[in-house]
């Protein structure tokens, strides 16, 4: 998929590179760096290998059962992002962007959060490389996802809650630039998503493409035959991206990106770029696309129960795979997302993310219709321990909220 | 012209001095009492920034000034209109600051059009390299305005000559890396760094970021044409209140 895009990262009239001065250089060394090693094949090789032995590459392709009983039509298919060292498909971008690291000689990494998750795996490459690390994340972000930042701290991370703008991951981002515009000597910025100016969608795309060549593989030994129909969720675009690269030519596997809709697309609260017409075209964050902004061009607010889907922006490539027809675009409320959630957690034993359960939502509301033939996959991108709170309040469970208070008096006694 | 004006203004002053305010902040009242400070004190040129809600080029200081703005209800239109009023009323040239998409938005063409309608001279859109810029650059020069284009300190001397063949009006010398608003080194190797600027451009060169005082303004005269005080401003204002701005222009030259 990587010589989609042309030189300057056009992805159609999407993508480009709009950043200061400052950084024009040291985008330019990180294109450099990036194309001698796509094209160096002991770098893939060395990839492949540490997300073996460090990660749990390939990870498994689960055939699910009961919900196939349930729902009474297409096998349904999951591919276990989940599984992967810290938990979700960050871990493929993290850890191939700290081989670039190396090359590149740099010593300090910073990265944005949203969920946490790409925090996570960015503090866990740089305690493994022996690199300097800041994460920055956006103050209600670092409410609703504590117990990543716990991780965060507990790795060596240094981890810096944005207060201003929006408070979440699109103002981390800007945080981000920031640092990097006077640290771009010794530190790389490891953007988690396949967004932002060139050469990063492209480059993250890259690194998670191990995942839809894995799955494809495996599908075929599986079921002797492509699937029907991809579902992945859809925030900054990344493992969507992943899974979608490996199918891109096969015309006959129909791709299908999830965006949150939030409290529903008719109240304005999600964050649904491509899935409804509330976005229009600009640019921001260094890189055009569709953004979710006022006629004016200011970034509006924007809601998720899933903190790693609560974005302004999407990957140029996907908007630009929109527009082609390419990849089908929905939406998952949070109520269904919930639904979802706990329908999986009983029929299968899985714990998807909130992020990823988005993409399960629409794979459920679509599975009845197709063939007992018919193969899906879902990406399940990542998993769902660390939204234990959210999730707990969302099921309004009696005993964990007993659990919390009484932890909490522990506390009040010990202080 | 913007170019043509300045070579005018130098003949009379050894240095120009530009200002920086972010329109609407903290209201669109004070804004204008500030430019009159400004222009009785001496200023010879200000910068006029449209808030955008991702500032990612500037510091702390002018993100907050961007968002209590926008916060305030601040929009395009207003921006607009109360420039308009002040390039009647004001006898210097007055630029546009802001970021792509606040043009992208409005449309590049019928921005520009504006802007000339109104009586701006030029515009300053820090994340619009010229590479990205070629819609931005033909609307701009069908209208007669000037598209100022930055260098940075780690700016190559090829490229610098590529951006000079895009930039009109003069170049805006970023003296460090960073954002906005911190502090600057006045040394030897920011002297070899204007002295590269000078010798990639005939057009005027503007030094900003981390311009504070006297000292600085007086290190910079016979370097470059143009001192540009940013933040410092904004920070005089919100320390000291609109009228302390005119006693710390003029203590300024």
């Amino acid at each position: 998929m990587d010589d989609r895009g042309n030189a300057r990262g056009y992805y159609g009239e999407f993508g480009g590179s709009f950043i200061p001065e400052i950084l024009v250089a040291t985008f330019d060394e990180l294109t450099a760096a990036f194309s001698e090693a796509k094209a160096d094949p002991e770098f893939w090789a060395r990839y492949a290998e540490l997300m073996s032995t460090y990660s749990c590459r390939p990870t498994p392709l689960t055939f699910c059962e009961r919900l196939t009983k349930h729902f009474g039509g297409a096998q349904i298919y999951v591919k276990r992002e989940d599984l992967n060292h810290t938990g979700a498909h960050k871990a493929n971008n993290v850890m191939g962007q700290g081989l670039l690291v190396q090359r590149m000689g740099k010593t300090r990494v910073i990265a944005e959060t949203g969920a946490g998750q790409h925090g996570v795996a960015t503090a866990t490459m740089a305690a493994k490389f022996g690199f300097d690390c800041t994460i920055y994340m956006g103050e209600i972000d670092v409410e609703r996802q504590r117990p990543n930042v716990f991780w965060m701290e507990r790795l060596g991370a240094t981890v810096v809650a944005v207060t201003d703008g929006t408070r979440i991951l699109k103002d981390a981002i800007n945080e981000a630039f920031r640092d990097w515009v006077t640290s771009m000597d010794d530190t790389h910025y490891v953007l988690g998503t396949a967004c932002g100016p060139h050469p990063f969608p492209e480059m993250v795309s890259y690194f998670q493409s191990i995942i839809g060549s894995e799955a494809r593989d495996q599908i075929r030994a599986q079921t002797g035959a492509l699937p029907k129909r991809i579902y992945a969720c859809v925030g900054g675009g990344s493992n969507a991206m992943g899974i979608f690269s490996a199918f891109l030519d096969d015309s006959e596997v129909e791709l299908i990106g999830v965006e949150a809709g939030g409290r529903g697309l008719e109240t304005g609260e999600h964050a649904s770029r491509l899935a409804c017409g509330d976005a229009s075209v600009g640019v921001a964050q260094g890189y055009k696309t569709y953004f979710l902004q006022t006629d004016d061009g200011q970034m509006r607010e924007t809601h998720s129960v899933a903190a790693g889907l609560d974005y302004v922006g999407v990957s140029p490539i996907l908007a630009n795979l929109r527009d082609e027809g390419r990849v089908r675009f929905e939406s998952a409320t949070d109520r269904e997302v919930i639904d979802a959630l706990a329908l999986t957690l009983k029929m299968e034993g899985l714990v998807p993310a909130l992020e990823s359960t988005h993409a399960f939502v629409q794979a459920f509301k679509e599975a009845p219709n197709l063939s007992p033939d018919d193969v899906i996959i879902i990406n399940q991108s990542g998993r769902g321990d660390k939204d234990i709170f959210t999730v707990a309040d969302a099921f309004e469970d009696p005993k964990w909220r007993e659990f919390i208070k009484r932890k909490a008096e522990e506390y009040d006694a010990g202080a | 012209m913007l170019a043509h004006d300045l070579r005018m203004m130098r003949q009379e002053k050894e240095i120009l001095l530009m200002t920086h305010i972010v329109l609407g902040y903290p209201n669109f009242d004070d804004c204008l009492r500030v430019i009159e400070g400004m222009v009785e004190a001496g200023v010879d040129l200000m910068e006029l920034q449209i808030p955008f809600s991702e500032p990612i080029a500037d510091g702390p200081v002018i993100l907050r000034a961007n968002q209590s703005s926008l916060a305030a209800g601040a929009t395009v239109d207003q921006c607009l209109e109360f420039a308009e009023s002040v390039t009647r009323r004001f006898d210097i040239p007055f630029l546009f600051m802001s970021y792509y998409n606040i043009l992208f938005k409005y449309g590049v063409e019928a921005f520009s059009q504006k802007m000339s309608q109104i009586g701006m001279a030029g515009a300053i859109v820090p994340d619009l390299p010229p590479e990205e810029a070629g819609a931005y650059l033909a609307a701009m020069a069908r209208y007669g305005l000037a598209p100022i284009f930055i260098y940075s300190p780690n700016t190559p001397e090829t490229r610098m000559r590529m951006i000079a063949d895009s930039a009109d009006g003069f170049i805006y010398c970023v003296a460090r890396k960073g954002v906005t608003g911190a502090g600057t080194e006045f040394s030897t190797d920011l002297e070899a760094y204007l002295a590269r600027c000078r010798a990639a451009t005939d057009l005027p060169l503007a030094l900003g970021f981390g311009v504070k005082d006297k000292d600085d303004v007086d290190f910079l005269r016979g370097r470059v044409d143009i001192a540009v005080i940013g933040t410092q401003t904004i920070r005089v204002v919100e320390q000291q209140g609109v009228g302390a701005v005119g006693e710390f222009i003029s203590r300024l030259r």
